[in-house]
């Protein structure tokens, strides 16, 4: 339905055109020059932001993070597919966008987790999350996130049953073990920031290496592709918010960096909370959209009855997006200040 | 970096090393010419003379009493041959006088008037009886603009040489070749407006105009204004914000706040016509683009057809797909054919050649935003496309689309190709359409 052809008219030119008898003249509306960026082009370079922190997850976990990647890319590329088709509507899936919900998603999972369990979270992230909003572009919640919190739904336990990275293993079996905001909200333990850092955690696949996810983020702002507007001000704000706690009772609560490196924040803040189609386009939006999920994060984290909430967080504010894209609309060149009306 | 330039904007690739550093050459009197009766913004002329009749170049042989208008005069010697609809580069049929040239030229020099001589009402009338309008494009009656209403004083005259169009260097050798009489045609301006400041505001990426502009001025005030090399730099909001700080209100003119901005062109047409009492006959055309073969800065008499002017350089070249511009890339109307007359407004024909110069098919909106930083209206081009295109006129009022300046920044960063400036276009034709009929009705109803 959004598909249609740009309207174009190709008139004769006369008949003794220097560019030789029966040369065809093009006629479009202006601009007749456009860049070089394009949407399938924007999702690959994110894709390949991803890589760093990808590889480090298979390093960190081992074979059961590459199945679990494999898995949910493969189970969002056959359900975008399939529902395109269904619906007849055109077959967009190699524009990329799948690719980056399939891993986002991976990345919030726990290694340990149940094959089935990702394919039914990549057909809800793709079909319900994306394509039932009518797809690319009209999603309202970052499908990724929204198939996590799907499978927190459905898989309440193991969602949450992590396992130590493979290079702090002692036993040769998996030992179920507690993420560093685990440790943190129910036993009172901080984990080093050095660790947090380099990944050597237990935790969700994109959870873990900081420093992976840092390469990537900063890449596409290097590409330009992630408005630095977005991870500044949801980090900043995530930083500020619980710095103040942490001066209040630094025994009680962890310090600012910690909250930083650990759990998700790091990969919600470079790609999630960057996700063009699920964030405000408006300038003082995204400031908004970052800071308040900035602090709404630490909320969670801090307060409420889950160690991690960055992902609520994020849907949450995604739920505000059009509302902010409404209400902080730029102001027009040569507005008057007060509309004397 | 450190210019001064407006928010937002964007860099498109410039290729002005085409044509940037080619003098201008005289293009060959053209057998034939088709001058069209309006070559401006506002009241078409009535032709003066009638088939048969013998003209010489300069003779006035359009004109109308409107005040928003300028008459148009004969380029060359000859015998008028017809009077005819024709199509004119604006993309519109306009009723045309073709000449028939008889091989004569007519030198046109004189001395320097000293311009205190003259009253700034005389200076006006010789704006207006010598055809001159804005050279940059958009072709607005000069005259009209050096008449403030009353209560509207000028303080400042901006001489635009920007030419942030992408491949275009008519300006850019206007200034490298002839700047005294920019500068003369600036002091004019600014004794018809009754202005006390001068300025000329000027890209970075032109050192050799800078220098000899700077040369020019000497000691006379003027200042020169250097601005960062960015599109759309020389829109008249954003040359007078950049240069001086000063936004244009929405729905209002530059003249509110107390501007007037006119074309470095512009300004040697009037030094021609005050010195040598030289109509607008004649400009200065840039013919570039990755279509034409040679590219060049030519001096084109008005009404010499496109086909002349390309053979000239060679002619059409490439593969693929042709676009014939009249103007640049940027915000150049495309031709359907060649046998268009050059026109006052044409500062450039641009040929680009390209196996597709446009994709088939656009991509739904990803929101990523681009086209809201990009534009230099602070609107949100996204919203105000699918308004445009769905017909929502009162949402595309509410954001403000008829304040779209049709610069192409949106549609030119759009990842997704998608049309936007065109359907921004569609909003405001829907909107005038709409309140084109109310008035009818209006009227009807007395």
């Amino acid at each position: 339905m959004e598909e249609k052809t740009i309207d174009k008219t190709e008139l004769k030119s006369a008949p003794e055109s220097p560019a030789g008898p029966g040369e065809k003249l093009f006629v479009t509306s202006s601009p007749h020059f456009l860049n070089k960026e394009s949407v399938p082009k924007i999702m690959h370079t994110v894709v390949l932001a991803l890589f760093p922190a990808m590889a480090a997850s298979v390093y960190f976990f081992g074979f059961r993070a590459l199945l679990l990647y494999v898995i949910c890319i493969g189970a969002c590329l056959i359900t975008e597919y399939a529902y395109q088709k269904y619906m007849k509507k055109p077959i967009k899936v190699y524009d990329g966008s799948a690719i980056i919900t399939g891993i986002l998603l991976a990345m919030t999972l726990p290694p340990g987790f149940p094959v089935f369990g990702a394919i039914l979270g990549s057909v809800f992230a793709i079909g319900v999350g994306k394509q039932l909003f009518g797809g690319l572009g009209f999603n309202i919640f970052n499908p990724a996130l929204l198939g996590r919190a799907f499978l927190m739904a459905t898989y309440p336990v193991l969602t949450t049953t992590w396992v130590e990275p493979r290079t702090v293993q002692k036993a040769v079996d998996a030992v179920s073990a507690a993420t560093p905001l685990a440790l943190m909200k129910f036993e009172h333990k901080f984990t080093p920031v050095l660790d947090l850092f380099t990944g050597n955690v237990a935790g969700s696949l994109g959870e873990t290496s900081a420093i992976a996810i840092l390469i990537g983020g900063l890449f596409l702002r290097y590409k330009g592709y992630v408005n630095w507007k977005l991870p500044l001000g949801y980090l900043g704000s995530m930083a500020a918010f619980s710095g103040i706690f942490w001066l209040i009772d630094p025994t009680k609560y962890p310090d600012p960096l910690f909250h930083l490196f650990a759990g998700g924040a790091m990969l919600g803040a470079w790609f999630m909370v960057t996700d063009m189609v699920t964030s405000p386009t408006t300038d003082l939006g995204q400031w908004i959209f970052a800071i308040t999920g900035g602090i709404m994060a630490v909320v969670i984290r801090l307060f409420g009855g889950l160690p991690e909430g960055v992902m609520y967080s994020i849907l949450f504010m995604n739920a505000f997006v059009p509302l902010l894209n409404k209400h902080t609309r730029p102001r027009v060149f040569g507005a008057i200040k007060a509309k004397a009306e | 970096m450190g210019h001064k330039t407006f928010a937002r904007g964007v860099h498109p690739s410039y290729y002005k090393e085409l044509t940037a550093s080619k003098r201008v050459e005289s293009a060959p009197l053209p057998k034939t010419v088709t001058i069209p009766l309006q070559q401006h913004l506002g009241a078409v002329c009535e032709p003066l003379v009638k088939k048969g009749d013998l003209v010489v170049e300069g003779q006035k042989i359009g004109d109308v009493k409107a005040f928003v208008s300028a008459p148009v005069h004969s380029s060359i010697n000859g015998k008028v041959k017809d009077i005819e609809l024709s199509q004119h580069p604006g993309g519109v049929r306009v009723l045309s006088v073709v000449i028939e040239g008889d091989g004569t030229t007519k030198e046109w020099s004189g001395p320097e008037i000293d311009l205190g001589s003259l009253s700034p009402e005389a200076l006006r009338e010789a704006v207006r009886e010598a055809g001159i309008v804005g050279m940059g494009g958009a072709a607005f009656p000069t005259s009209v603009k050096l008449a403030p209403p009353k209560g509207k004083a000028i303080e400042a005259v901006i001489l635009n040489g920007c030419e942030c169009e992408p491949f275009l260097t008519a300006d850019h050798r206007i200034m490298a070749e002839e700047p005294g009489k920019v500068v003369w045609g600036l002091k004019a301006l600014m004794r018809a407006t009754g202005a006390s400041k001068g300025f000329i505001g000027i890209e970075e990426n032109k050192p050799d105009a800078i220098e000899a502009l700077k040369k020019a001025v000497g000691s006379t005030g003027v200042e020169i204004i250097i601005l960062e090399a960015k599109y759309p730099q020389g829109a008249e909001k954003m040359l007078i914000q950049a240069a001086l700080g000063r936004k244009v209100p929405v729905g209002k003119l530059p003249l509110d706040v107390g501007v007037v901005v006119n074309n470095v062109g512009t300004a040697v047409a009037i030094y021609e016509a005050l010195n040598y009492k030289k109509p607008l006959i004649e400009r200065i055309v840039t013919i570039s683009g990755n279509g034409v073969r040679e590219p060049k800065n030519l001096k084109v008499r008005v009404g010499t057809s496109f086909e002349e002017v390309l053979n000239l350089c060679g002619g059409l070249t490439g593969e693929g797909e042709k676009e014939v511009l009249n103007g640049g890339p940027m915000m150049g109307i495309a031709q359907s054919t060649l046998s268009v007359p050059v026109v006052k407004g044409t500062s450039g024909i641009t040929v680009i050649a390209a196996g597709k110069i446009k994709p088939d098919n656009y991509d739904p909106c990803i929101k990523c935003a681009s086209c809201v930083s990009a534009c230099p209206m602070g609107l949100m081009p996204y919203r105000l496309g699918d308004y445009g295109l769905k017909q929502m006129l009162a949402n595309f009022k509410d954001y403000d689309g008829q304040s779209c300046i049709e610069c192409g920044c949106c549609s030119y960063v759009c990842p997704a190709k998608r049309p936007l400036l065109q359907w921004i276009r569609m909003g405001k034709f829907f909107i005038r359409r709409e309140s084109q009929r109310a008035a009818a009705k209006a009227n009807n109803n007395k």
